[in-house]
């Protein structure tokens, strides 16, 4: 934990965005990719909520982890530590969210609560604590993983919509076809990486 | 201290830690202070805790918004218009609502969580509507379907109603029903024995407060009404009544009737009542409506029965409901004189009988029933 930040938090950001997208490279939280894709406006309220929950969730987990979970050696437990964490955020997004934009909140219904088992943020806080990132270049690696998340779901949003009047061949219609699409888009994706090591 | 303690308690910590920011984010974010209520431009105001559902505050205020579902946005009945913002229309309400509601921004009252001060509009009668505790006196077969339930209100112990009003009979859970419910009956008690209510309940099978009433509902027993609500009622015109009733329908007309002879209202008004049955073991009151039409000159009864067999001696009209109806609006009944429509039954015999009454000049806009679908 006290190694001098390896990246600058700034390239960090942009990395994680962009070259090593948390959702296009690693293929995490892809049930609510899949699943609330269809339509722009949810998709668009969700990676809100993912990008805000991933920051804020990446900055409390570090500072758990640096002052609470290091000094008393229970990195068995950052698991478990991690999950509370999450869902805590969560919660507590989902009663702003509720006061802030009643319609946001109905809109995105049972995907909000369902963030907290969004795999994206438990695998972009596992990379901080694997990559032993610094305060700074976590908060930027979560914002980053959720913008990224968050481009991801609206470019696939953007493509299904395309696609509705396009003639899909039967047995592709509905998931198969948003899974040959996804593929695509991580090759796209696939073509940045390398370009900075983000560890 | 053992490492073996450590994890467990620092992990115990730091839930607690949160649960204690959670909780205090729910007492910032979901503490609307007081909220001021503003019903009917300024008839009423009040002065309640927000964050909570405008139906249930109106309830805990004494103000009885008509819920069937009691606020889990399943009936749709607890509509009210909202005159200031509460935002857009949630996609819980939209199947409930007509275009032209939303316009008007009609919203079912269990959906709006009270935020900041709001205006509301609601029928005026809703003032007077509460919630009466009452203890079962009788409980009389009316026919082998029907059954009129006599109850003495206790707390409060009288209730101010116009003859045509309904109540709603609040069932407890029972059997596998999970949750109290509330039906709708129009009582068929005079106003001028305003302690007491009576109610016409006809079995319907599988009904959820018919089958709690014929099966759970014994003489002695407390129960729970709320009311008066309802628009039916006589209208103050020249105009000839011409009421239409089958089965448990008779109980609006019962409480008319008797009303009207006992306090003389309305005393130009002619009255017909044309109620209608199946065959003579679904008839009821027929002595004493007869009885009634003898005492007052202006009321005029037509039992009638569709199967009628000769075993029964039926010496009243025969038909369906509709066609003795229309025969009697084409001769018997001064076919010059302005007319209005009363019904109350089943929506098909209402539909039935609007239809006929349309054909025979009756306008539409001076026909009134309350349809409990």
């Amino acid at each position: 934990m006290n190694t001098e930040p390896l990246l600058n938090p700034v390239v960090l950001f942009f990395a994680s965005i962009f070259t090593s997208n948390i959702l296009l490279s690693n293929f995490l939280g892809m049930c609510s990719f899949i699943s609330i894709s269809k339509d722009k406006t949810s998709a668009n309220g969700l990676g809100l909520a993912v990008t805000v929950v991933m920051a804020i969730c990446a900055a409390v987990s570090w500072l758990v982890l640096r002052y609470i979970v290091v000094p008393l050696q229970i990195e068995y437990l950052s698991f478990i530590i991690f999950i509370i964490v999450i869902a805590a955020v969560v919660q507590m997004l989902e009663m702003i969210i509720d006061r802030v934009s009643p319609a946001l909140y109905m809109s995105l219904g049972i995907f909000l609560p369902l963030i907290t088992v969004n795999c994206a943020i438990l695998g972009a806080i596992l990379f901080m604590q694997i990559r032993s990132y610094g305060f700074l270049q976590a908060v930027a690696f979560g914002a980053g993983s959720g913008l990224g998340w968050w481009l991801a779901i609206m470019l696939l949003a953007s493509i299904r919509k395309r696609m509705e009047n396009n003639p899909v061949p039967a047995g592709l219609k509905g998931a198969g076809i948003t899974m040959v699409t996804i593929g695509f888009m991580a090759m796209a994706f696939i073509g940045f990486s390398g370009m900075i090591a983000v560890q | 201290m053992s490492p073996l303690l450590i994890g467990p308690l620092a992990t115990g910590a730091i839930s607690g830690l949160l649960a204690l920011v959670i909780a205090l984010t729910d007492r910032v974010v979901n503490n609307y202070g007081e909220v001021t209520m503003d019903i009917n431009g300024g008839k009423k105001s009040l002065k309640v805790k927000g964050g909570s559902p405008m139906l249930g505050t109106l309830g805990s205020e004494g103000i009885f918004v008509p819920s069937a579902c009691g606020g889990r946005g399943s009936c749709g009945a607890c509509k009210v218009r909202v005159l200031s913002d509460v935002g857009p229309v949630l996609p819980t309400e939209t199947p409930y609502l007509t275009p032209q509601e939303i316009s008007q921004n009609v919203r079912l009252s269990c959906q709006i969580k009270l935020k900041k001060d709001i205006q509301i509009e609601i029928p005026d009668e809703l003032f007077y509507v509460k919630k009466y505790t009452a203890k079962v006196e009788s409980i009389r077969d009316l026919t082998y379907d029907i059954k009129e339930v006599r109850v003495l209100l206790k707390n409060p112990s009288s209730m101010e109603y116009i003859p045509g009003q309904y109540a709603q009979l609040v069932t407890p859970p029972y059997e596998d029903i999970p949750e109290s419910v509330q039906r709708a009956y129009s009582m068929s008690s005079r106003p001028g024995e305003p302690d007491h209510v009576e109610l016409l309940v006809r079995l319907v099978p599988g009904g959820i407060a018919t089958s709690w009433v014929f099966k759970y509902l014994k003489v002695g027993m407390d129960m729970e009404l709320v009311g008066p609500f309802g628009e039916f009622r006589v209208h103050d015109t020249p105009a000839a009544m011409i009421c239409v009733a089958g089965g448990s329908g008779m109980a609006p007309f019962w409480s008319m009737f008797r009303d009207m002879k006992e306090k003389n209202t309305f005393p130009e008004k002619e009255i017909w009542y044309f109620f209608g049955a199946r065959s003579s073991r679904d008839m009821f009151f027929l002595d004493e409506l007869r009885a009634l039409e003898k005492e007052m000159p202006r009321f005029h009864f037509v039992p009638a029965l569709s199967e009628s067999k000769p075993e029964e001696n039926w010496t009243g009209d025969t038909g369906l409901i509709t066609d003795v109806l229309d025969r009697y609006l084409k001769g018997k009944i001064d076919p010059s004189r302005p007319k209005e429509g009363y019904l109350c039954g089943s929506p098909g015999m209402i539909n039935a009988c609007i239809d006929v009454m349309i054909r025979n000049a009756i306008p539409e806009s001076g026909i009134y029933y309350d349809k409990f679908a």
